[in-house]
């Protein structure tokens, strides 16, 4: 069953289209893939997806529902989650204050909310800077907040903009099981990776988005192969002059 | 904010409950403009301190307060507790309205504050010409000094009363800090998109603090009717109330709730001491304000509240 369908979304900036026509379908319980080269129209998409821009035309469906003109907040409500690429902490607020504001989404008691703000901080490993400002965290800790928050706010469709970018092997490591883990415990996942090491590792399935197109979708093995996808990244007629290397 | 770092703020309450006791009527008459300011700040820092949307035109809901609680009873004899009553909703209303106009289309940091003031100057100039007002000549409520009337015989009293009606704001403010209200405060003040996609209602939220902000603030206009009993278009919508509102929260602390009482005190203190020494140079306390506030951005900027806990901090 689809927890969420994007139906021939459109959005044009101007002159620019931005998104054009794109359809994608988010599995329950899966993790999906969403790559592309840059400019392709991943983070049009996901604003899209999570209310912050409204598409010049087509449909965004949640369990059957017709949510294209539902803001942001009401999205959250209805436990559609996202993280932002840029990171964007509440700074002057402690790593587990910024938490609790998404736990009190869903919990009015403080001691509630706090106790949970904690128990996800021990999940996403920021249990030992839970008392320190939000923005004197590392960039790899600034990222496992933007988790963190999203995850407080108890959704069943995690959005995950890029939270493995700027990262370094190692700490891509450490964030790899945890994405598994959320998966694992029934959170349905929609991530925009560049780092293929992960999306081939994570993903069951991907689409692929060059210049506001779907222009392949399916397997992680599959799309990397795909020569429409290899074009897109490398130019045109790539794809035939690595075969002809092969 | 703990409850123990309250402490000091509930000393300093309680020994301002002793002034109207031992105190002379002149620092009686100190004390209760202090608070009156004191009251019009606390209501300032739950929209600019807590909301972090700063306002130049607190004047708009301080004005509204103090009108509409004289003239419902100057034109129309209501009891002047029910005119305080309906007069605070009404200041909430106003807040609620300028708030609509300006956070729906969008107006943040400079362009709120300009809106507000914008909002405060007509509200001034209306006042000044409209007849229910009195014009310029003012309205000047009978004195009739019964508890029924809200006017008392004794200085003394009244100050006990706006004592009163700090603390409760104090208290309101802490348990604002401490819960969800405050939690929804703070992410609209750090980032609008993050709070946002946490499921925050920014407009709701932001209507939210400044019909709050402007009920207090309103309060503090009708306990300045109430004891001066007179008012004019410059004393109820006049920018001074809008700069000594958030003066005072600089000064003191931003959004800490203890902060604006600190600050009104401290800057009204200072206030009458400029006058004493330097006798006859007129407006010399409001150019000392504006040094304060240079010296306090540049060198204190979370206030006395953040020195005193720095100090604390050094010391031990």
């Amino acid at each position: 069953m689809s927890l969420l369908r994007v139906d021939a979304v459109t959005r044009r900036f101007g002159g620019v289209v931005a998104v054009d026509g794109a359809s994608l379908n988010v599995p329950k319980g899966t993790i999906t893939g969403l790559i592309g080269p840059n400019g392709a129209g991943k983070t049009t998409l996901f604003a899209i997806i999570s209310g912050f821009v409204t598409p010049s035309a087509g449909r965004v469906v949640w369990k059957d529902a017709d949510i294209t003109s539902m803001k942001p907040h009401q999205r959250a409500r209805q436990c559609i989650s996202r993280t932002f690429q840029i990171v964007q902490p509440f700074a002057g607020l402690t790593v587990l204050e910024n938490i609790a504001i998404g736990a009190y989404l869903r919990h009015a008691d403080r001691s509630e909310a706090m106790r949970l703000a904690a128990d996800v901080a021990k999940r996403v490993g920021l249990a030992a800077q839970g008392g320190q400002q939000a923005s004197a965290l590392t960039v790899a800790g600034r990222k496992r907040l933007e988790l963190a928050r999203a995850l407080a706010t108890e959704p069943e469709l995690l959005l995950l903009d890029e939270v493995l970018a700027g990262l370094n092997p190692s700490e891509i490591r450490d964030i790899i099981p945890l994405i598994r883990a959320i998966r694992d415990d029934g959170v349905t996942i929609l991530m925009i990776e560049h780092v293929m090491q992960a999306v081939t590792n994570l993903c069951e399935q991907v689409t692929v988005l060059a210049q506001g197109r779907v222009i392949a979708s399916g397997a992680p093995r599959q799309i990397c192969t795909d020569p429409a996808v290899v074009e897109a990244y490398l130019g045109r007629g790539a794809a035939a002059r690595m075969q002809a290397h092969a | 904010m703990s409850p123990r770092g309250l402490m000091p703020m509930l000393i300093l309450l309680a020994a301002l409950a002793l002034v109207p006791a031992f105190g002379s009527n002149t620092s009686i008459n100190f004390l209760v403009s202090a608070l009156i300011v004191a009251l019009a700040a606390q209501g300032w820092n739950l929209l600019g301190g807590f909301c972090g949307q700063f306002s130049f035109g607190h004047a708009a809901f301080f004005g509204t307060g103090a009108y509409v609680d004289a003239v419902l009873q100057a034109r129309y004899g209501v009891n002047a507790w029910a005119a305080s009553a309906v007069a605070i909703a009404a200041g909430a209303g106003v807040g609620w309205l300028i708030g609509f106009l300006s956070f729906r289309a969008g107006l943040r940091g400079s362009y709120f504050a300009l809106i507000t003031l914008a909002f405060a100057e007509v509200l001034r100039i209306s006042a000044n010409a409209a007849p229910i007002t009195g014009g310029a000549t003012g309205l000047l409520l009978k004195l009739d000094a019964r508890a029924a009337n809200f006017q008392f015989a004794s200085r003394g009293v009244f100050c006990l009363i706006a004592l009163t009606c700090v603390a409760l704001v104090l208290a309101l403010s802490v348990w604002i800090a401490r819960g969800r209200l405050g939690a929804q405060f703070a992410a609209v003040r750090e980032n609008e998109d993050a709070a946002r996609a946490l499921g925050i209602d920014v407009l709701a939220t932001k209507l939210r603090a400044i019909s709050l902000s402007a009920a207090v603030t309103a309060a503090a206009g009708c306990l300045y009717t109430q004891y001066f009993l007179y008012l004019d278009a410059n004393i109820a919508y006049g920018s001074w109330i809008s700069v000594e509102a958030l003066l005072a929260v600089i000064v003191g602390g931003i959004s800490t709730p203890a902060g604006p009482i600190f600050g009104a005190l401290a800057l009204h203190a200072l206030g009458e001491v400029t006058r004493l020494i330097a006798r006859g140079v007129t407006g010399i306390d409001l150019v000392l304000f504006g040094l304060i506030l240079i010296a306090a951005i540049a060198f204190a900027p979370t206030g006395l509240a953040g020195l005193a806990s720095r100090l604390r901090r050094a010391l031990g």
